[in-house]
C-alpha cells in the first residue's frame, strides 16, 4: 500500500475541568488513513469519536501523541506553510447543518469563504464559476447561491455543508455525524452523493457515526471506540464477520434488523464495562489476523478468540 | 379482559395550521385503530404529520392549529366499571388534563432532557402524577415510585430517587420518563421517537423494556418513529404515513414481507442492510412536498418512479389487499399495469424470509 495520508499515533486528549479532575476523552488512539479510502469511527456518545476528529483538524490541541498529515507533523507547533496546508487539504462536515451555516450569509458566500481566505480564486468571475460548479456537483443549482440557509431543507443544507468542504479540493474530509440529523430517505441521498464525490475526486473520508449499518455501508475500514480507547479495528469484513471484542459484539447485535420475525425473537447482547472486569488501560493491541486488531490483555484476547471459534 | 377490543379509534382526522406563509394542511384524513394490548407504529419522514396526529389525541396541538373534521374515539372503563366512549377532540383542555392525560393516555417524548424538569429530583417528578391524579398519600406514592424505578431497570433506586436529571445518563433519563408515564397506570402509552436521541445499544435496551412492561401491564402502545428497524422489533401493526395521509396499513409481516405502496418500497430499500454489498444505496428522489400548497392527485407522485398518469390527476383511494392490509396506490387498481417492487428489494425480502424461516 502507498504512504498513509493521515497517521495518528498514541493520540491523547484530556480536558482539565478543575485542579483535581480531568476528563480523559481520548486515551492513546492510533490509526492510519490512506488516500482515497473511507475510515469509519464508531462508538456510543462519550466514546471520544468527535473529539478525535476535532483534535486531528486542530480545533483542540492534542495533549499527547503525534499526528502526521500529508507527510508533515500537525500535532505540535505548526509553521505558516503547514497551517495553510492543513486548513486547505483537510475539511470538515458538521452534524447539524443549520447550526454550522451562518444564517446571515448567502449560501454562495458561505461556500466561497475558503476561496476568499486562501485567495484561491483569481477574479470575481472565476469565484462565481467555481461556486456554481460546486453547487451543481452536490445536486443544487447555481441560482441557489443567492439564497440564505433557512430557505433550504435539511438535506439541501447538508449538501451546502459538503460543497463548502469540497471547494478547497481537500485530500481528507472529516464527516462528523453528518447524516445523523437527516431523515432516512434523505440520508441515503447524502451518502450516495458522498460516495460519488469520492469516486470523482479521490478524497479520503474520516466518517464518524454511531449508526453501524451506515458506517458499514460507506467505510472500507472501521475503528470501534469505547471510553476513549480503540477497542477493535480492521476492515469492515473483519469487524462484521468476526467481531472479537465484547463491546463490538454488543454494538453489532444492537442494530435492529428490518425483519420482524427475526427481530421479535432476538434479544441484543448486553455489555457493561463496569461489571465486565475488563480494564482498557491494561490492554495492548493484539493482531488477530490481517489488519484486524483488538485491545485487551493476552488472556482476554485468547479467551475471546477461543469463544469465537467455538461458536463457529 | 376481552380481546380485540378497540380502545382508540381515529376517524377521518383533518388538521390544518395557520402560519405566516399561509394555511398548511398537515393532516388530510387519517384513520387509525388501536386494539387493547397491541402495539401500533406510525412511520414516516419528518413533516409527514405523525406527531401532530398523536398530539391531537392528547390535546397538545399548538394554538394555530384547527381541527377541520374527524374524531378521536377513546373507549375506557370508568370508575364504576361501565364502558364509555368519548371523542377526545370534543373535550375541553381542562377535562383532558384532569381526566385523561397522564392517567389514561401517557406520552413519552423524544428528548428526555427537555421533558424532565431540571430543578426537581426525579423522585418528586415521578410522584407528582400520582399525588395529583390518584390522590395517593405521600408515603404510598414514594413506595410506588421506587417500585416503578425498579420496574424500568434502575438499580439502586433509593439513592437515584434523590438525583436530579442532569446527574443521569441519557438512557437513564429516558427510563425515568417512562416511569413517570407509567406512574398513573395509563391504558395507552404514546411513544414519540422514544429512542432517536439515544445510542443504539441503549435504544435496544429501552425498546425491550417497553415491550416487557407492556406485557406486564397489558398496555396499548403507539410508536411514532422513522426507523423501520425499531418498527420491526416492536410493532404488531404498521401505518405508513406520507404528507398527512396514511398510505399503507398492515400487520408488521405484511408491511415488511409484502409491501405494495411505492413509498414503503422506498423506505425499506433506503435502509442499509448488514448483508448487502450493493454499491449504491437506494434513495427516494426529491424531498417531501410542501403542504402549503394542496397536492394535486397523489402527493407522492412527484417522487415516485412508478407513477402512472392518473397519479397526477386523482388521489388514489384505499385498496384492500387482505383483512388487515390496505394501501392507497393506483397500482392496485384492476386496470393498472403490472408493476412489481424493485428487484433489489425483492431479493432482500427473499433473504429476510429465509433468515426468518430459521426462527419459526
Amino acid at each position: 500500500m502507498s504512504e498513509p495520508l493521515l497517521k495518528v499515533e498514541g493520540l491523547k486528549q484530556h480536558f482539565p475541568v478543575s485542579r483535581s479532575y480531568t476528563v480523559k476523552a481520548v486515551n492513546g488512539v492510533s490509526f492510519e488513513i490512506y488516500p482515497g479510502e473511507t475510515y469509519g469511527l464508531v462508538g456510543e456518545s462519550g466514546s471520544g469519536k468527535t473529539t478525535i476528529g476535532r483534535s486531528i483538524i486542530r480545533l483542540y490541541n492534542p495533549t499527547e501523541g503525534r499526528i502526521t498529515f500529508n507527510g508533515r507533523e500537525i500535532s505540535g507547533k505548526m509553521d505558516n506553510a503547514t497551517r495553510a496546508m492543513l486548513r486547505t487539504d483537510m475539511q470538515m462536515i458538521f452534524q447539524d447543518p443549520m447550526a454550522s451555516l451562518n444564517p446571515r450569509k448567502k449560501v454562495g458566500d458561505i461556500i466561497g469563504e475558503g476561496l476568499d481566505i486562501h485567495r484561491r480564486a483569481g477574479s470575481e468571475k472565476e469565484r462565481e464559476a467555481l461556486i456554481g460548479e460546486m453547487l451543481h456537483k452536490v445536486g443544487l443549482s447555481p441560482e441557489h447561491a443567492a439564497r440564505y440557509p433557512h430557505q433550504f431543507s435539511g438535506g439541501q443544507r447538508q449538501r451546502v455543508g459538503i460543497a463548502r468542504a469540497l471547494i478547497m479540493q481537500p485530500k481528507l474530509i472529516i464527516a462528523d455525524e453528518c447524516i445523523s440529523a437527516l431523515d432516512v430517505s434523505i440520508q441515503a441521498q447524502v451518502v450516495n452523493l458522498m460516495k460519488d464525490i469520492q469516486e470523482e475526486t479521490q478524497c479520503a473520508y474520516l466518517f464518524i457515526a454511531h449508526d453501524l449499518s451506515m458506517v458499514k455501508y460507506i467505510s472500507d475500514r472501521i475503528g470501534v471506540l469505547h471510553l476513549g480507547y480503540m477497542v477493535e479495528s480492521g476492515t469492515k469484513e473483519e469487524i462484521f464477520s468476526n467481531p472479537v471484542h465484547p463491546y463490538t459484539k454488543s454494538l453489532i447485535s444492537a442494530i435492529p434488523h428490518p425483519n420482524p420475525i427475526v427481530e421479535k425473537r432476538r434479544t441484543s447482547i448486553t455489555y457493561d464495562y463496569a461489571t465486565s472486569g475488563i480494564d482498557y488501560a491494561k490492554g495492548t493491541e493484539h493482531c488477530v489476523g490481517g489488519t484486524h486488531n483488538v485491545l485487551g490483555t493476552d488472556a482476554e484476547v485468547a479467551a475471546w478468540t477461543k469463544e469465537n471459534r467455538r461458536e463457529k | 379482559m376481552q380481546d380485540n377490543q378497540t380502545i382508540l379509534q381515529i376517524k377521518n382526522l383533518d388538521i390544518s395550521f395557520r402560519t405566516n406563509a399561509g394555511v398548511v394542511h398537515a393532516i388530510r384524513g387519517v384513520n387509525l385503530d388501536l386494539q387493547k394490548g397491541e402495539t401500533v407504529a406510525i412511520v414516516g419522514e419528518s413533516g409527514s404529520g405523525k406527531s401532530v396526529t398523536m398530539k391531537a389525541a392528547v390535546g397538545l396541538l399548538d394554538s394555530n392549529a384547527t381541527v377541520n373534521s374527524g374524531e378521536i374515539l377513546y373507549t375506557y372503563e370508568d370508575r364504576d366499571g361501565a364502558q364509555k366512549t368519548v371523542n377526545l377532540l370534543s373535550l375541553t383542555k381542562k377535562q383532558l388534563r384532569t381526566e385523561f392525560n397522564g392517567q389514561r393516555l401517557a406520552m413519552v417524548f423524544q428528548d428526555p432532557m427537555t421533558s424532565l424538569d431540571p430543578t426537581m429530583t426525579i423522585g418528586k417528578q415521578i410522584m407528582e402524577g400520582m399525588l395529583l391524579h390518584k390522590k395517593m398519600s405521600k408515603e404510598a406514592a414514594k413506595a410506588r415510585a421506587l417500585e416503578l424505578l425498579k420496574l424500568v431497570g434502575i438499580t439502586d433506586a433509593e439513592n437515584r430517587f434523590r438525583n436530579y436529571p442532569h446527574q443521569l445518563s441519557g438512557g437513564m433519563r429516558q427510563r425515568v420518563v417512562i416511569a413517570i408515564a407509567l406512574s398513573a397506570e395509563p391504558d395507552i402509552l404514546i411513544c414519540d421517537e422514544p429512542t432517536t436521541a439515544l445510542d443504539v445499544t441503549i435504544q435496544a435496551k429501552i425498546l425491550e423494556l417497553i415491550k416487557d412492561i407492556q406485557k406486564k401491564m397489558n398496555l396499548s402502545v403507539i410508536y411514532i418513529t422513522h426507523d423501520l428497524g425499531v418498527v420491526a422489533k416492536v410493532a404488531d401493526y404498521v401505518n405508513v404515513m406520507y404528507a398527512g395521509k396514511i398510505v399503507e396499513v398492515g400487520n408488521v409481516e405484511e408491511i415488511f414481507y409484502e409491501p405494495v405502496h411505492p413509498y414503503t418500497w422506498g423506505l425499506l430499500s433506503a435502509m442499509p442492510d448488514l448483508d448487502t454489498n450493493d454499491d449504491r444505496l437506494y434513495s427516494i428522489p426529491g424531498s417531501p412536498p410542501n403542504l402549503l400548497h394542496e397536492p394535486q392527485g397523489d402527493a407522492f407522485a412527484a417522487r415516485n418512479p412508478f407513477a402512472l398518469k392518473i397519479d397526477k390527476k386523482a388521489e388514489p383511494p384505499m385498496f384492500q389487499i387482505s383483512r388487515t392490509h390496505f394501501a392507497a396506490t393506483w397500482l392496485l387498481h384492476p386496470d393498472a399495469p403490472d408493476i412489481d417492487m424493485p428487484r433489489e428489494l425483492k431479493e432482500r425480502i427473499e433473504r429476510s424470509r429465509k433468515e426468518a424461516a430459521k426462527y419459526l
